[in-house]
């Protein structure tokens, strides 16, 4: 029923197009329900199999084997090689970002002049935008032979020049990501300092970094996240050697490397060895699931302190 | 030395050292930038682009694997972009602040941070194993459009958010609907930001090897995939490939090849930056 | 007042946000081709019950009404009822010009567009009428196909008029419309009321007590939810009967 004597309005009409308004309504709430189908098939796909290697491998040897050897006659199933390798790797590269990422974000914030920062930025992003194959590239070709020119003993696959390099694609995402933290820290804090005579460092590390600290970890967990993902770069330059071992200069393999190991040969699809993958991946995921949601729990938590 | 001078000095120390930090990153990009082009540019030619690869070297070319780039750039676009932009528009104009929109809200930011080697093994097992395809660009291109999905979402909604509320009252209270008002007046006024996401996205999918070299891409493709359902490789897993050589000439192949696949990224990242300058200069709201 | 029929009514009206009760027991008739105004200080209800008439806060999560508003004698709460078809026929103009980024023509036509007109002599037709009406058609009938956004702050305003009226409402809900406007574009839209009166019936939320006296017919002064006084608008100014109309208008707050 309508409202005046509007001529143009017929009733069969209008219910096509609630009709139509709902269809759409639920492809939108489709696709927006896909998202979560996304993640329960990544639980499942690793689960299942996981589940299958698991059923022939005990998860205490697993988790205290000192070996990795999947692929040998003398199969051995220790997962912490691996994990040790992608340790390494992640705090060689945190080792590099962090410094460097967080002195661009004071830098950016405190010091340097507007102009300098609408220039810079975009640029330290191109970082960001590099395929990481290129990096891996990068890190065999370039700095490998470089690091080797004054460290005698560094092989030519090795954790260092990989994390290295890992650390400079990183640095982007911990020096934008603290930069916005340290920006939202109120003016009034700022001059506060200043207005008792503080330098600018000391406005920046005994005011700003504190205040904004729950951003800059934040930054710095997912860039953790970040690297310990990262497949090509360690791929390419850190070696396929499971190796228990903190020693940066001989070569490692990491979870992600393994995985592509694999993948690359030609290995029977429900083999033991074809499940080694999902058993490295739920570890891979597990990590990475872990540190997301802490990083989301740490900004939840202190996001309204300054509203 | 009095103490404020001590402070004033390592003020000015750490502005230094500030503008190092800034700089190095960029240096070591341009050392590596100039050390790709000599090594690589003087091996792009014609018949590097257009050859098929080999096992020699000096007459590998390029030809299937950015053909299988292309292919792989269009199908992910054509999946990821309708699908990420209704999840962004369901979840900023539809969802109500319940429960359910927190969970996807947050599932999502974890979809976003989940190492794209894991959605290689979704793929390997989801596409490749259950669905049948095989090692497939249809295959691979739905592997990387779930990849980059969180990325297209989260980019619709806040291109979507930018569209002032007065907006959506005018059409309101004009009697258009729900769905009209998001199709007429809500999507064109946020489409530049939206398409500068997805073209963001897509740079990111482009430069994607581990999940495509665990559903199965294959280095060595001898022909033009000229359907969906070919296999295929792409620049990245060729760069990969060639990278593991010990011949130097194979080194060389893998600089050239990343210098192409490099113009292939910085061009789409450019037009991403134009759009996203133009949009911003065309409406002010 | 004048027994002229009664286009608009609430009949024990109440409306909250969540727990906040923004309406308190609102009883009101407002006359047909008159301009009722609705004065008050900030938070009082008035714009709320504004937007109640044409169900505007219907998107607003936790927001319900209890009562009646009746629209030619009907519920326009009634469960039959389609909220498109009430706003075609219920317009409203907002408190800041809120043009689409589209072409001036694009903008007057949206509403019948959408409603699935595509005639093109029927769409230019009602798109020179209605800028007419709304007193912008001089202005702009030179450059329709240029964007709205490029118009002034006044000419804007008068585009939204002009865009509520080409779907021939029969009723015209401002909200503040002059509030965001210089002088000039104030008396030309204050003008326009005036004309537009003659044919709809109108009703505007103001802060500015002069322009209630310039342009309305009966006044309505809201107060914490309450509607306190409710008069033709020179009784209002000259004797109100309540002592917080009567502080209100002499400036004691607000």
């Amino acid at each position: 029923m309508a409202f005046g004597n509007k001529s143009y309005t017929c009733a069969s009409i209008h219910n096509t197009l609630r009709v139509q308004e709902k269809i759409i309504e639920g492809l939108l709430w489709l696709s927006a329900a896909i998202t979560i189908l996304i993640t329960v098939s990544i639980i499942w796909v690793l689960l299942s199999e996981s589940v299958k290697f698991f059923g022939e491998v005990s998860i205490l040897r697993f988790l205290t084997e000192k070996e990795w050897t999947p692929l040998f006659a003398d199969k051995k199933f220790g997962i912490l090689p691996l994990v040790a390798g992608t340790f390494l790797t992640t705090a060689i590269a945190i080792a590099v970002a962090l410094p460097i990422g967080l002195t661009i974000a004071i830098y950016l914030n405190e010091y340097a002049h507007a102009r300098f920062k609408t220039f810079v930025k975009p640029l330290l992003e191109v970082l960001a935008t590099i395929p990481t194959v290129v990096y891996g590239f990068f890190a065999l070709t370039v700095v490998t032979p470089f690091l080797q020119s004054f460290i005698p003993g560094l092989a030519g696959f090795n954790a260092l020049s990989a994390g290295i390099v890992m650390g400079i694609m990183i640095i982007p995402m911990i020096s934008s990501l603290s930069e916005d933290a340290i920006s939202a820290v109120p003016r009034s804090l700022r001059e506060a300092a200043y207005g008792m005579g503080s330098t600018r460092l000391q406005t920046a590390f005994g005011v700003m970094v504190p205040a904004a600290s729950s951003g800059i970890l934040v930054s710095v967990i997912l860039a953790i996240s970040r690297a310990v993902g990262e497949t090509m770069i360690v791929a390419i330059a850190a070696g396929q050697q499971p190796r228990l071992t903190l020693n940066p200069l001989v070569p490692i393999e990491t979870i992600t490397t393994y995985i592509v190991q694999v993948s690359l040969g030609d290995v029977p699809h429900g083999s033991l060895e074809y499940r080694t993958i999902f058993a490295a991946g739920m570890t891979l995921f597990l990590f990475t699931f872990l540190l997301n949601n802490l990083s989301f729990w740490i900004k939840k938590k202190y996001q309204e302190k300054y509203d | 030395m009095t103490n404020s001078e001590k402070n004033r000095l390592k003020d000015k120390a750490f502005q230094v050292f500030g503008v190092f930090c800034t700089l190095i990153g960029l240096v070591v990009l341009a050392i590596f930038l100039i050390d790709i082009v000599i090594e690589g540019i003087g091996r792009i030619d014609w018949d590097f682009l257009t050859s098929l690869p080999s096992r020699r070297a000096a007459s590998a070319g390029i030809l299937t694997a950015w053909a299988g780039t292309l292919w792989i750039l269009v199908l992910s676009a054509v999946i990821a972009f309708p699908l990420g932009i209704a999840a962004g528009v369901y979840l900023e104009e539809y969802a109500k602040k319940t429960k359910l929109s927190n969970f996807l809200e947050i599932n999502i930011a974890n979809l976003a941070g989940v190492p794209s080697i894991i959605y290689g093994l979704l793929g390997l097992e989801l596409f490749v194993r259950m669905m049948n395809l095989g090692g497939v660009l249809l295959a691979g291109a739905l592997t990387l459009s779930l990849l980059i999905l969180p990325i297209v979402i989260v980019t619709t909604r806040e291109s979507i958010k930018a569209v002032p509320r007065t907006i959506r009252d005018g059409s309101f209270a004009l009697g258009a609907s729900k769905w009209q008002t998001v199709w007429h007046q809500v999507l064109p006024a946020s489409f530049g930001g939206i398409l500068t996401g997805v073209i963001l996205a897509l740079s990111r999918a482009v430069g994607e090897a581990a999940p495509l070299i665990v559903i199965g891409a294959l280095a060595y493709v001898p022909f033009v995939p000229k359907s969906p359902m070919d296999e295929f490789t792409v620049l990245p897993i060729q760069i990969f490939n060639w990278t593991s050589r010990p011949q130097a000439a194979f080194l060389t192949n893998a600089a050239a090849a990343i210098i192409i696949l490099l113009l292939i990224t910085f061009l789409l990242n450019g037009i991403a930056v134009y759009l996203r300058h133009r949009q911003q200069k065309k409406i002010k709201w | 007042m004048t027994k002229k029929h009664s286009k608009l009514e609430a009949i024990n009206l109440d409306a909250y946000y969540g727990d906040f009760h923004a309406l308190k027991g609102i009883n009101i008739a407002m006359e047909e081709k008159a301009v009722t105004a609705f004065i008050g200080p900030s938070g009082c209800g008035k714009s709320t019950f504004l937007r109640t008439l044409n169900r505007m806060n219907d998107y607003i999560d936790g927001f319900r009404i209890e009562g009646q508003v009746l629209l030619d004698g009907r519920d326009i709460y009634a469960a039959d009822v389609r909220v498109d078809e009430l706003r075609k026929e219920v317009g409203m103009v907002f408190q800041k010009p809120n043009p689409f980024p589209k072409s001036i023509f694009e903008n007057v036509v949206y509403g019948l567009k959408i409603q699935g007109i595509k005639d093109k002599n029927v769409l230019q037709e009602a798109c020179e009428k209605s800028l007419q009406h709304a007193a912008l058609w001089n202005e702009v009938k030179d450059k329709l196909d240029k964007s709205a956004l490029a118009l002034s702050g006044g000419q804007q305003q008068r585009l939204c008029i002009a865009r509520a009226l080409a779907i021939q409402p029969s009723v015209i809900l401002m909200d503040e419309p002059a509030s965001a406007l210089d002088p000039i574009s104030t008396a030309k839209i204050e003008d326009l009321i005036h004309e537009l009166k003659k044919d709809y019936t109108i009703v505007i939320v103001t802060h500015n007590m002069q322009q209630a006296g310039r342009v309305s017919d009966h006044t309505a002064f809201f107060y914490m939810g309450e509607l306190v006084e409710y008069s033709k608008t020179k009784t209002m100014f000259t004797s109100p009967k309540d002592t917080r109309t009567q502080n209100y208008i002499t400036g004691r707050f607000g």
